[in-house]
């Protein structure tokens, strides 16, 4: 009523009342407008209606004079039907001679509801997002296991270890051609044997380095797999491997360590490539070896 | 209170320590109020401290040396992962049964060479510029891989249709306020899914001294540390993502080691500068790997069956016990 409206609206203190800079909000939950006007506040106003939705059902909620001195029964609820258009009717039926404002303000909430409803519905059948809440302390304890992990791998170490292993075990075939390890080999052998024997010797000692290495399924200390997929290339490569040593007896007294420099870069790729062409300008022609 | 040794300074100039400090026994440095004298007698005290830690160390020594060969062996510092507990899937490399399971499960045909691994890149909705560069340089670190934009769309929908393109692997990369912090990957023709949390991503320009662009060569793989049944699993798949006959004219390797449940992976050009000595340089992107889940199907958030979940409450309680 009017004397509600002059002490809550203007004056004194209304606690749903919100304002910014340029309008003034009504937080209260009636409310048809959401702005706080003579004309919607539902304080203020003794015969007032508004829309509100329930979980996806929509209610008309009216209030008259007769009620006002029963707070709990103040509100009377009608729920409107799911079809947009009975709806409408619906509430111009129980708005039936109320102001004109009203019925208008009511009809336009209850649109705007509806489309809202209807694009929950369309984004819930489309991929949510899930948000996930993170856990500070977690976050940071994860953090700090990391760092701590990290130093304990000692990534460099491991991974140049490994790739000496690999060296050693001859998975890389002839590629770098550091003779001197075969070289020491074959000088002790023909020391003690004939030549004949030692490249015999040399053939079945690879020949059962190679059925170790196949029968031993998943290698075991640090890597497991790098052996396995690197089998064939051990087939291979140890045709060209038996040559090679036997060619390295030959080339004794040149034995100029093919050692690449420490170059990176470009000029260490062109190194590479000149080696290539010279052992296969050397290599004869390949053993068949019964598999 | 008794501070039992030395004269005290007043002006600011400390005498020199005597050889020999005496403190009575029920004296605590801390009991002194005065904030100068206390600091001047607690570095007297852990001056003292060193002394007899020196001491005893050559005592040690000089005990040691008398002993010679009949002396006890050094003691092991003690690591986590010396302490580590014993996990009872830890793979022997004997193991018949793991052996069969391995020659059985999916990725079978991989190791079998019957299939060629072919791997699609992609990432969730809209994503940021550092997870788009990253997803460009993992797909040049990865040979006979190829980027997607995800544009909307549900995984579930994309998988058929991967598989009818002979896709085997699905790698989306997940991104949160513009990083990347999640990994997923999936073995496609059925195979499983792992959910992975990503975190230290370092983009080629972020990494110091770092070389020329990794080259079209087909790189080698390394495995590192996966010891467990779980783990052995994991390095499986890892491994089904790179063909399987490396070019070593690339001198090319990827890396993937395990240490503590994290999984460290990095990308480097090797070289031999001797037989004894390799040299290794970085290049490519580097990232840790934390595994949180592996599923046995293709991704099904809600009706896939879980083979590994991560529980905060079970597993991490304890210091010394790993997973992976």
């Amino acid at each position: 009523s009017q004397v509600v409206w002059s002490m809550l609206g203007n004056r004194q203190f209304c606690s749903y009342k919100m304002t910014t800079k340029t309008q003034n909000f009504c937080r209260n939950e009636y409310n048809l407008t959401g702005l706080c006007n003579r004309s919607s506040c539902p304080l203020a106003n003794s015969q007032y209606a508004t829309v509100r939705e329930e979980k996806g059902r929509c209610y008309l909620y009216m209030k008259t004079i007769e009620r006002a001195a029963f707070p709990r029964r103040l509100w009377e609820r009608v729920l409107l039907s799911k079809n947009y258009e009975k709806a409408l009717e619906e509430i111009d039926e129980n708005l039936i001679y109320w102001p004109r404002f009203i019925r208008h303000k009511c009809k336009q909430r209850f649109t705007k509801i509806t489309q809202y409803l209807i694009r929950i519905r369309k984004l819930t059948l489309k991929r949510q997002r899930k948000l996930v809440p993170l856990r500070r302390k977690i976050e940071r304890r994860e953090n700090r296991r990391e760092e701590k992990a990290l130093i304990a791998a000692q990534l460099d170490n491991a991974i140049e270890k490994e790739l000496l292993e690999r060296l050693k075990q001859d998975t890389y075939g002839d590629i770098y051609n550091f003779p001197i390890h075969a070289f020491d080999k074959a000088l002790q052998q023909q020391d003690a044997e004939s030549e004949s024997e030692s490249d015999a010797e040399r053939e079945e000692d690879e020949e059962e380095e190679e059925d170790v290495d196949k029968r031993e399924f998943v290698e075991a200390e640090d890597s497991e797999l790098s052996d396995f997929e690197d089998m064939d290339k051990l087939e291979t490569s140890s045709e060209e491997e038996q040559e090679e040593e036997e060619e390295a007896q030959k080339k004794a007294s040149h034995s100029k360590s093919k050692g690449k420099t420490p170059l990176k870069g470009p000029a260490r790729r062109k190194r590479p490539y000149i080696e290539i062409e010279y052992e296969e300008e050397t290599e004869p022609s390949t053993k068949t070896k019964a598999a | 209170a008794g501070e039992g040794s030395g004269p005290v300074p007043g002006d600011g100039t400390d005498p020199p320590a005597p050889e020999r400090v005496l403190f009575p026994p029920t004296f605590s440095v801390s009991e002194i109020k005065n904030k100068q004298r206390r600091h001047f007698m607690f570095l007297r005290w852990k001056q003292q401290q060193r002394k007899e830690k020196l001491a005893l160390k050559k005592k040690r020594r000089k005990e040691r040396e008398a002993l010679g060969d009949k002396a006890p062996p050094k003691a092991i510092p003690k690591t986590i992962e010396n302490q580590r507990v014993y996990d009872e899937t830890t793979v022997d490399p004997n193991d018949e049964e793991v052996a069969f399971d391995e020659a059985t499960d999916e990725f079978a045909p991989y190791f079998n060479r019957q299939t060629v691994p072919k791997i699609l890149i992609t990432t969730s909705d809209r994503p940021r510029g550092r997870t788009v560069r990253f997803c460009e340089q993992l797909a040049t670190v990865i040979p006979n891989s190829h980027v997607y934009y995800r544009r909307g769309l549900a995984l579930k929908r994309i998988i058929p249709q991967c598989i009818a393109r002979d896709f085997t692997d699905l790698i989306v990369i997940n991104e949160d306020r513009k990083i990347p912090n999640g990994l997923v990957l999936s073995h496609l023709p059925d195979g499983p899914t792992a959910h992975f949390r990503m975190s230290s991503v370092r983009l080629r320009k972020e990494i110091k001294r770092k070389g020329k662009e990794p080259t079209e060569h087909v790189p080698e793989v390394i495995l590192n540390n996966f010891t467990t049944r779980l783990g052995h699993s994991i390095g499986r798949m890892f491994a089904a993502l790179f063909p399987h006959d490396p070019q070593f004219i690339g001198r090319q390797v990827a890396t993937f080691h395990n240490q503590r449940d994290y999984i460290f992976f990095r990308f480097h050009r090797y070289i031999f500068k001797s037989e004894k000595k390799v040299g290794i340089q970085e290049l490519g992107p580097r990232f840790t790997l934390k595994l949180r889940s592996l599923q046995k199907g293709t991704f099904d958030s809600k009706f896939g069956e879980y083979e590994w979940i991560h529980k905060r409450r079970e597993m991490d309680t304890s210091r010394r016990k790993f997973h992976l």
